[in-house]
């Protein structure tokens, strides 16, 4: 029974522990001090600040002005004044900005025994000793002047929720067309114009917005309006491919390789020949820019569709259907399973797919860029297939596609974490790739020799 | 090696396996297994199916490793590892299902793997000459230059068993090779295997038609449930005591009795046609009947219950089910329609071998199980296990995989998934080829309740005992058209051969 369960785990979930071996190699690799800068820092820096020098004190709080400090500093802020010290000043800017506050304050008489900031802006030239000096002795009320900055600790930099985020951020498209790409590759088939797709679907979005949704007087409305344009114009390339395949038996691998080429083109056509069609419309980014709980809008959209994908693939008859095309189409035609529709509507799902990837990375970029998701189809397929789906169709789990594509997100993660070059991760990525579907045959042909034979 | 040549050779077994034992996760195929053949004999095993027969031949071809026990060739043990080890020790098989690159000749494929390395030159003529005279060894000649996909059956078995001579093959082994021929290619084969065991080969016959064990067996070995009943000399055994053996009880009567009221008219097929397979087939089956469709391989049976049931595209013709006029476009359609087909090839075409038995269960029937198309596991389960208890299917569960179920519970969960449906019209295409004598019984009982609840039933077979045993009548078919209607009364075997073969007699071998 233990054996079985055992098993099970290997054969279902075996990648999950490659991924989880990953990251352990990578965080063990990237261990360094972690100097934070979110708004819990800084309110663990104005308890710590009380704690050693009393309420009594005045503090200048300094930072850079971009958004993830303006929090920083405000909870700091926030913080300081609830314990009872006096904030005199918030700085928001850069080194000139603050010494012009400082010498300010000091013009003004103003007390000041603190500045409070973050590791990033502690570096700055101005809080060095001499600087600090110097201001002493223009302004007195300056004399004893502190630097101080949240507590650094040992973390390993990859296992940050920033990065983790980004990780996710940065496959979310790749992620969201392997979904399309699995069932695909579950009946069998094989989808090269994902790529192609995802551009003509960004510059189809621009093109609509420019000529016929107002240009920038679009409203989010009409943004998504030809977002939801561009992913039927994909799906409807889908169609085409699916019915090239089952009406004209066009094996998949020419009529998506044909697709994918048009596509393409068509692409640069639209934006004439252009290496981006600017789209002016302020809500563009309405789909790419929002975020939920913290969590970039794209993530969230990846994660309820592989929700969405694995129901309908483990709980509804197209489910069932996709796998038995795939297992054996004869023998799920003469079972009453409609071959043709589902084949159609698997490449149409592929396309729809690759036309939301399209879609956010329009609203990511801004623009409709006819080079965007080259290679794509490439990096898709290898999710798919690192994730345990076979090319023989029939068998493949949206799970391991999940897997699939977050392993291929760390290790490249890792690699450019170990400041490894672009050829050599390149190398590296497909060997890998290499290594873990041989894992999986040999884990195939040891936990389940009567399978194979 | 000096055995061989002396005259009292037959003393020294050609093959001698002994205590073999082999399990799968969850199943004991074997257990404890002895067998041993002799040169110039024909050995037969027999056994219902999931006996164990088919796990012993694949551990004797090297394709399975056994847990436990030896296997001594002419005195000498050998490991078989892979099939290499078992085709270099002499023993040549040939599998239900032919290892035949259909693209090559019959030359290409009998000499395929022996061409020496990768770059070697081949003597295309030399190689022509020695398949020759390998067939003439075999005593029927096959054009070796045919491409084999354009070989029939009974040539490509003749291929195979060339390519295994070629190899110097001293134990033969045949899996049910009488399956798919016809019979005139049946007689044809008998000859070959005396052939052969004239020559001194141990020949290991493996079959479910007890006539042509009587016919060619020396010595019969009985497995059940992966154990080894006993070898018997044939001549010590008749066909009772055999099934006895097989099943570990008696079987009173191959056919079962029935009393059956044959009502209206339900499936009316008119006209039916498509190029030259099926000409202008015209039959109806009524309430509560049997249709026996009777023919040789090639005569257009089951091409023409495939345009019936939608799965090819029909030229003309109409179907008519309980006055209702259908136009068969997709089997999706004719499904709907309650016309189900249960196909010859059930591997290939019934089941979907890589889902579990139970989304195989499922698969047509997802109109019941997932009106909305969301599955409901839990009528799917209880419908499911409904089956299984019924029809004593053998699995570990709902989830096993369809692929490691044996044939018999295959071809149980073939009909389990279709009797869910509760069609109006069942068409059986060899319902019980490659099926022990015991299963076979049962779906006889079955297609007689299936009658009694007044379905319309078409059964395609190639057994005339079977045919003239359960049919109420019988449409023999010839070269694409119906040669006559039959209501069996007082009609026997050769009657409806020379339908078949029509007056002339002239069937292609």
């Amino acid at each position: 029974m233990k054996s079985r369960l055992l098993r099970a785990l290997l054969i279902d979930y075996g990648m999950v522990f490659v991924l989880l071996f990953l990251c352990a190699l990578i965080s063990l690799l990237t261990i360094a001090d972690i100097h934070p800068e979110d708004p819990r820092a800084g309110r663990r820096l104005a308890q710590l600040m009380v704690k050693k020098y009393g309420k009594e004190i005045n503090v200048l709080v300094v930072a850079r002005k971009i958004d993830a400090d303006r929090e920083f500093a405000s909870a700091l802020e926030q913080e300081l004044t609830d314990l009872g010290a006096t904030v005199v000043g918030t700085e928001l800017g850069d080194p000139r900005t603050v010494r012009k506050r400082m010498e300010q304050l000091g013009a003004e008489s103003m007390q000041v025994d603190l500045v409070a900031t973050h590791n990033f802006s502690s570096k700055w030239s101005i809080f060095s000793g001499e600087m600090l000096e110097e201001l002493a002795s223009n302004h007195p009320t300056l004399e004893n002047i502190k630097v101080v900055r949240p507590p650094s600790y040992r973390w390993p930099t990859f296992l940050t929720r920033q990065n983790l985020i980004s990780i996710l951020n940065q496959n979310a498209p790749v992620a969201i067309m392997a979904i399309g790409m699995t069932l695909v590759i579950i009946t069998a088939g094989i989808d090269l114009s994902v790529g192609s797709l995802m551009a003509l679907a960004a510059v189809v979005s621009a093109v609509c917005i420019q000529e016929f949704l107002g240009a920038a007087q679009a409203s989010g409305f009409s943004v998504m309006l030809a977002f939801l344009i561009a992913m039927l114009v994909c799906a409807l390339c889908g169609v085409f491919a699916g019915v090239m395949i089952t009406a004209f038996k066009v094996p998949p691998f020419v009529a998506t390789l044909g697709l994918m080429m048009v596509a393409r083109g068509a692409s640069y056509i639209l934006a004439g020949g252009a290496d981006a069609l600017k789209i002016e419309a302020e809500s563009i980014g309405v789909l790419y820019s929002t975020s939920i709980l913290g969590i970039p809008s794209q993530i969230v959209i990846m994660v309820l569709l592989f929700i969405t994908a694995h129901v309908v693939m483990s709980h509804t008859s197209f489910g069932r259907y996709v796998y038995a095309v795939g297992g054996n189409q004869t023998a799920a035609r003469l079972s009453g399973v409609p071959v043709v529709a589902v084949i159609i509507a698997v490449y149409a799902i592929c396309g729809l797919s690759a036309g939301l990837a399209g879609a956010l990375d329009a609203s990511h970029f801004g623009t409709g860029r006819p080079k965007a998701g080259e290679f794509y189809e490439l990096q898709v397929i290898a999710a798919v297939v690192v994730g345990g789906t076979s090319l023989m169709g029939g068998e493949g789990k949206m799970f391991g596609t999940f897997v699939g594509a977050l392993i291929l997100g760390v290790i490249q993660n890792g690699l450019n974490m170990a400041g490894i070059d672009s050829y050599r991760q390149m190398v590296i990525y497909g060997a890998l790739i290499l290594v873990a579907v041989l894992v999986d045959q040999l884990k195939k042909k040891v936990i389940n020799p009567a399978a194979t034979g | 090696m000096p055995e061989s040549d002396s005259p009292c050779a037959n003393d020294q077994p050609l093959l001698a396996m002994k205590g073999v034992s082999k399990s799968f996760p969850g199943v004991r195929a074997l257990e404890n297994v002895d067998l041993t053949l002799y040169p110039g004999e024909v050995l037969a095993l027999l056994g219902e199916n999931g006996a164990g027969k088919s796990t012993l031949i694949k551990i004797l071809g090297g394709v399975h490793t056994p847990d436990c026990g030896t296997i001594q060739i002419r005195g000498e043990t050998v490991e078989m590892e892979n099939p290499l080890t078992a085709q270099r020790a002499g023993v040549g098989i040939i599998y239900q299902e032919f290892n035949l690159v259909p693209t090559l000749s019959a030359r290409e494929n009998i000499f395929l793997g022996q061409e020496g390395s990768i770059f070697s030159w081949i003597a295309s003529k030399q190689e022509k000459q020695k398949a020759e005279a390998l067939f003439d060894r075999i005593g029927t000649q096959v054009d070796p230059d045919q491409l084999c996909q354009n070989l029939t059956v009974a040539q490509q078995q003749i291929v195979e068993i060339a390519k295994a001579l070629a190899l110097n093959a001293r134990i033969v082994v045949m899996d049910e090779p009488s399956a798919a021929l016809t019979p005139r290619e049946v007689e044809g084969l008998y000859e070959i295997v005396d052939e052969l065991r004239s020559q001194g080969i141990g020949i290991i016959y493996i079959s479910h038609r007890l006539d042509e064990i009587d016919r060619l067996a020396d010595r019969i070995m009985i497995l059940r449930d992966g154990e080894h009943v006993g070898t018997r000399r044939s001549a010590d055994l008749d066909r009772d005591q055999m099934i006895e053996m097989m099943v570990g009880r008696s079987l009173k009567n191959e056919f079962p009795e029935r009393e059956i009221q044959v009502g209206e008219e339900r499936l009316v097929v008119a006209g039916l046609s498509r190029g030259r397979a099926v000409q202008d087939v015209s039959f109806s089956v009524r309430r509560g009947e049997i249709v026996g469709l009777a023919g040789l391989v090639g005569a257009g049976r089951t091409e023409t219950v495939r345009l019936l049931f939608g799965a090819d595209k029909i030229e003309a013709g109409t179907v008519t089910l309980d006055g209702r006029k259908l136009v068969p476009k997709s089997p999706r359609q004719m499904i709907a329609n309650g016309i189900c087909l249960l196909t010859e090839d059930r591997k290939n075409q019934g089941l979907v071998l890589g889902l579990s038995v139970q989304e195989n269960f499922g698969l047509p029937n997802m109109d019941d199980f997932a009106p909305a198309g969301f599955i409901s596991k839990k009528s799917e389960t209880a419908a499911f296990a409904k089956f299984v208890n019924q029809m004593t299917i053998r699995l570990t569960g709902g989830s096993q995989l369809t692929a490691t179920l044996s044939g018999g519970n295959q071809q149980k969960l073939v009909l389990a998934k279709w009797l869910q449906r509760n069609a109006e019209v069942i068409i059986f295409d060899e319902p019980t080829r490659g099926i022990d004598v015991g299963a076979k019984y049962e779906i006889y009982l079955l297609l007689n309740e299936l009658a009694a609840q007044g379905k319309a039933i078409i059964m395609i077979s190639s057994e005339l005992p079977e045919i003239l045993g359960m049919s109420d009548r019988i449409v023999v078919m010839r070269e694409g058209r119906v040669a006559a209607s039959l209501v069996n009364e007082g009609i026997t075997q050769e009657d409806v051969m020379k339908l078949a073969t029509g007056s002339e007699a002239t069937i292609a071998g």
